[in-house]
């Protein structure tokens, strides 16, 4: 039940946040270097001493590492709605343990790619 | 053929046979997803960094610039039919439910395009340094 509604929520967050992103950045790239530039200080990198883009960062982390999750739990959950498609996996006991799954996966793997991505920094 | 109830006006009538191609889709670009999504998720975690140069370098590989623009149809013809799904299953009343549908195609097709348009754009060398 809840990682069904999940599946939904996740589904739409990537849909409009990750659509918009991954287009935003693409169509910035094919525009032109202040075009680009303007994507790269707000979502990647902020110039020293700009505040709007310091804080917008940090927005940005936030809503990178959300999506992270988001698109590896709605994998997780996908690749079990597939088993289910199969009609297999119904009794209670490992519907439960899958659907539990899914969101222990998701979340260990988000953790493993941020924790590799701070610590290459630092 | 009753004309009270929605069942029963449907009963008796069959399906509409749009609905398992509908589902099919839906699992087919799941799939295609499943390995795409997957290869773009990795492919920018390994990235150096994300300056416009690097960016360029790495789109102007003909396996990478192919894999972006598959993916980006697969993508967005696959969140067309899943918030589709949504929408119909949350938005009751027709007038809504409509303009949500319309808003949805226009918003894949549109994004959709354009991030092609940029990728092979990107590609192809037609952006100035």
């Amino acid at each position: 039940m809840t990682v069904s509604i999940l599946h939904r929520i996740c589904g739409n967050a990537l849909a409009f946040a990750g659509g918009i992103l991954f287009t935003w950045w693409l169509v910035a790239a094919a525009t032109g270097a202040g075009a680009y530039d303007a994507f790269y200080h707000l979502v990647v990198s902020a110039r020293p001493g700009d505040g709007l883009e310091a804080v917008t960062n940090v927005l940005a982390r936030i809503v990178a590492i959300g999506l992270t999750w988001t698109f590896f739990q709605h994998m997780f959950s996908g690749i079990r709605h597939f088993v289910l498609d199969t009609g297999a996996g119904y009794e209670l006991r490992v519907n439960r343990i899958g659907a539990i799954a899914t969101i222990v996966c998701s979340i260990a793997v988000t953790a493993l790619i941020w924790a590799c991505i701070f610590l290459a920094r630092h | 053929m009753g004309t009270g109830t929605g069942i029963g006006r449907v009963r008796g009538l069959g399906s509409a046979k749009h609905g398992a191609l509908h589902w099919w889709h839906q699992r087919l670009t799941a799939a295609g997803n499943l390995l795409l999504v997957t290869w773009f998720v990795i492919s920018l975690f390994l990235l150096p960094s994300y300056d416009r140069a690097t960016v360029f370098d790495w789109l102007a590989s003909p396996w990478v610039a192919v894999a972006l623009v598959v993916m980006t149809f697969n993508v967005f013809w696959h969140i067309r039919l899943g918030v589709q799904v949504f929408i119909e299953d949350y938005v009751h009343a027709d007038g809504p439910r409509i303009a949500a549908l319309v808003a949805l195609n226009f918003y894949t097709v549109g994004a959709g395009a354009l991030a092609i348009f940029s990728i092979l754009r990107i590609a192809f060398g037609g952006v100035p340094a």
